[in-house]
């Protein structure tokens, strides 16, 4: 190879940088394969990060994939992804059908990240956003059906805040009120207690990534913020 | 590897003889109980709450308070942008400088999971003479190291993380992600079959970045008795990077240089004539030419 005797140097300048050009190409062709496998994997719709988890591209350029946030979880909420599971090979997630996170006070999962991949800035559990319950099936839910099934809003740790009960009458039995399950995505952080307690086989409310539950206005739509649209309007004399 | 030529009956019978079955597998033996060990130090944690340490190989942390860090993750979380905590950074330090002192490759020979599932391919080769098959050029895990910390550069994340076979048999035991154990014998499976010794001596980017950081370090392999050798080219078949044998063996200083060398000691153990010797380069002056022409010769017909 390269250190080779001087009397066949020349031979061998030739041969390295044919070596070096053969592996250069074989490596990029490796690199592109990893490259897009390793980027083909995304989080599944289901898989939820651990609370203070930069948005997904960062997280992922972060992670050393180390499980020291799992071992720091008491409630073994969260595991490592393993290969082709919801989430990309070796980062944390965790299934709130499963095991929810329980919201503990002193935040571990996240005091224990040595990479930032988790925002050590995150240090009130109630201003987490790991997802977003959404009550996904109006149909099977037992509130809807007319019934006081409610648990869904008892276990929600943020009770009356993330999550409500709005009352509106019942226009199957004419005469009976319905009370509704409303989740307040401003407040709610995605714990997934309400996904883990709801009563049927399948559960009626799911806790989703906030890029999956939320909407998104343009830009341009005004309507964003209505009342200072109208103040502006009338500022500049809308005429009527 | 062609023993035939060598006119004796097993591979490694004259250090047995000579030495005795138990020194003649010496660091074989320390070099397991220190990877296997260091695996059960992680494992007791989850197993029985034993939390001497917390994390894995990519990060940890010994005893809740020293942080250590894998080189190539922090530098791969480097290179895709992010600049992660400082732990993490004192971490990678405490680690670099650890192999930089010790010998950089001596992770892979002492530490490395994977180098028990190389080693095993590399023993069943032996075991049944398996042909040699072509070489791949050995600096090709120079070009994957590049690529490893290149692709965080272009895609933003650390791609390599979804493969590396470091980390993935560490979180196999220990978070029981088996799903990789796959990749393992995939490995094994090249090694015993493709290339010999395929993936720690040609490819694995962690062993490349490993033996930079030993480039300096003056722990090393020296073959103080060179001139007592008898041409036995046991150390030939046993060692992983058997091209850094041959410049120590004949050449102007004993000792071996080539950060390649894993520093596993094998050497020590199958030399009957007791030729090899860990030493410190810097205060190991006193035989400075042993030259031994004979295993000049065969070191060159055997490469
Ligand atoms: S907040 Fe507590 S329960 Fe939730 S993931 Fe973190 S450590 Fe686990
Ligand atoms: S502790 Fe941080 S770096 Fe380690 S696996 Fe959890 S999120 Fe990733
Ligand atoms: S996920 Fe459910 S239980 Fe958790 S805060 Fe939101 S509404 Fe409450
Ligand atoms: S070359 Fe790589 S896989 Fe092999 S022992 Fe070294 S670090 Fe481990
Ligand atoms: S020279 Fe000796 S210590 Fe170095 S890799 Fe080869 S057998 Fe191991």
């Amino acid at each position: 190879m390269a250190r080779q005797e001087s009397k066949t140097q020349g031979i061998n300048r030739r041969q390295f940088l044919a070596t070096t050009a053969r592996l250069s190409c074989a490596v990029a062709l490796a690199g592109g394969g990893i490259a897009a496998v390793a980027s083909s994997q995304q989080l599944g719709p289901q898989a939820i990060r651990p609370p203070g988890a930069l948005a997904e591209q960062d997280f992922l350029s972060a992670c050393v994939r180390c499980g020291l946030c799992v071992e720091a979880c008491p409630y073994d909420t969260l595991k490592l992804a393993r290969w082709f599971e919801e989430a990309p090979t070796g980062t944390p997630w965790f299934e709130a059908r499963k095991v929810p996170c329980e919201m503990c006070d002193d935040i571990p999962c996240i005091k224990a990240c040595p990479s930032g991949a988790l925002e050590q800035e995150l240090t009130d559990i109630d201003q987490a956003k790991m997802g977003i319950a959404v009550l996904i099936d109006e149909k099977n839910c037992l509130n809807f059906k007319g019934l006081r099934c409610d648990v869904c809003y008892r276990v929600c740790p943020l009770i009356d805040n993330a999550i409500t009960l709005e009352r509106s009458r019942n226009e199957r039995s004419g005469h009976h009120a319905m009370f509704i399950p409303v989740v307040n995505p401003d407040t709610c952080t995605g714990c997934g207690k309400c996904e883990h307690a709801c009563v049927l086989d399948e559960a009626a409310i799911k806790v989703l990534p906030p890029h999956i539950a939320m909407g998104k206005t343009a830009d341009h739509d005004t309507y964003i913020d209505t009342e200072n649209t109208t103040l502006d309007m009338l500022n500049k004399g809308f005429e009527l | 590897m062609s023993t035939a030529k060598v006119e004796k009956a097993r591979f490694a019978d004259d250090a047995i003889r000579e030495l005795g079955w138990w020194k003649a597998h010496r660091f074989l033996l320390l070099r397991r109980a220190s990877q296997l060990g260091l695996l059960a130090l992680f494992a007791i944690g989850p197993l029985w709450g034993l939390w001497l340490l917390k994390g894995n190989l990519s990060s940890s942390l010994l005893l809740d308070t020293i942080p250590m860090a894998d080189p190539l993750v922090t530098l791969q979380l480097l290179t895709s942008g992010h600049v992660p905590e400082a732990s993490l950074l004192i971490g990678a330090a405490i680690i670099g400088l650890f192999y930089a002192l010790m010998g950089g490759r001596v992770f892979c020979s002492w530490v490395c999971p994977v180098n028990m599932v190389t080693d095993l391919a590399a023993y069943l080769r032996r075991r049944f003479a398996l042909p040699r098959t072509p070489e791949l050029p050995r600096q090709l895990r120079y070009f994957m190291l590049a690529l490893v910390l290149l692709l965080p550069v272009l895609t933003g994340v650390a791609a390599w993380e979804w493969l590396n076979p470091v980390p993935v048999l560490y979180r196999a035991v220990l978070f029981g992600a088996g799903a990789g154990l796959g990749l393992l014998v995939a490995i094994f499976l090249a090694d015993l079959l493709i290339v010999e010794r395929m993936w720690c001596s040609h490819l694995c980017p962690s062993g490349a970045l490993f033996a930079l950081l030993g480039k300096l370090s003056p722990v090393k392999m020296t073959a103080v008795n060179a001139k007592d050798c008898n041409n036995c080219m046991d150390c030939f078949v046993v060692c992983p990077e058997r091209q850094v044998l041959k410049p120590a063996l004949k050449g102007q200083s004993p000792i071996i240089t080539d950060s390649d060398c894993t520093q596993c000691g094998r050497c020590i153990d199958v030399c009957a004539k007791r030729v090899f010797q860990y030493k410190n380069r810097f205060t190991f002056q006193d035989n400075p030419l042993q030259k031994s022409p004979r295993i000049a010769k065969k070191a060159e017909n055997e490469q």
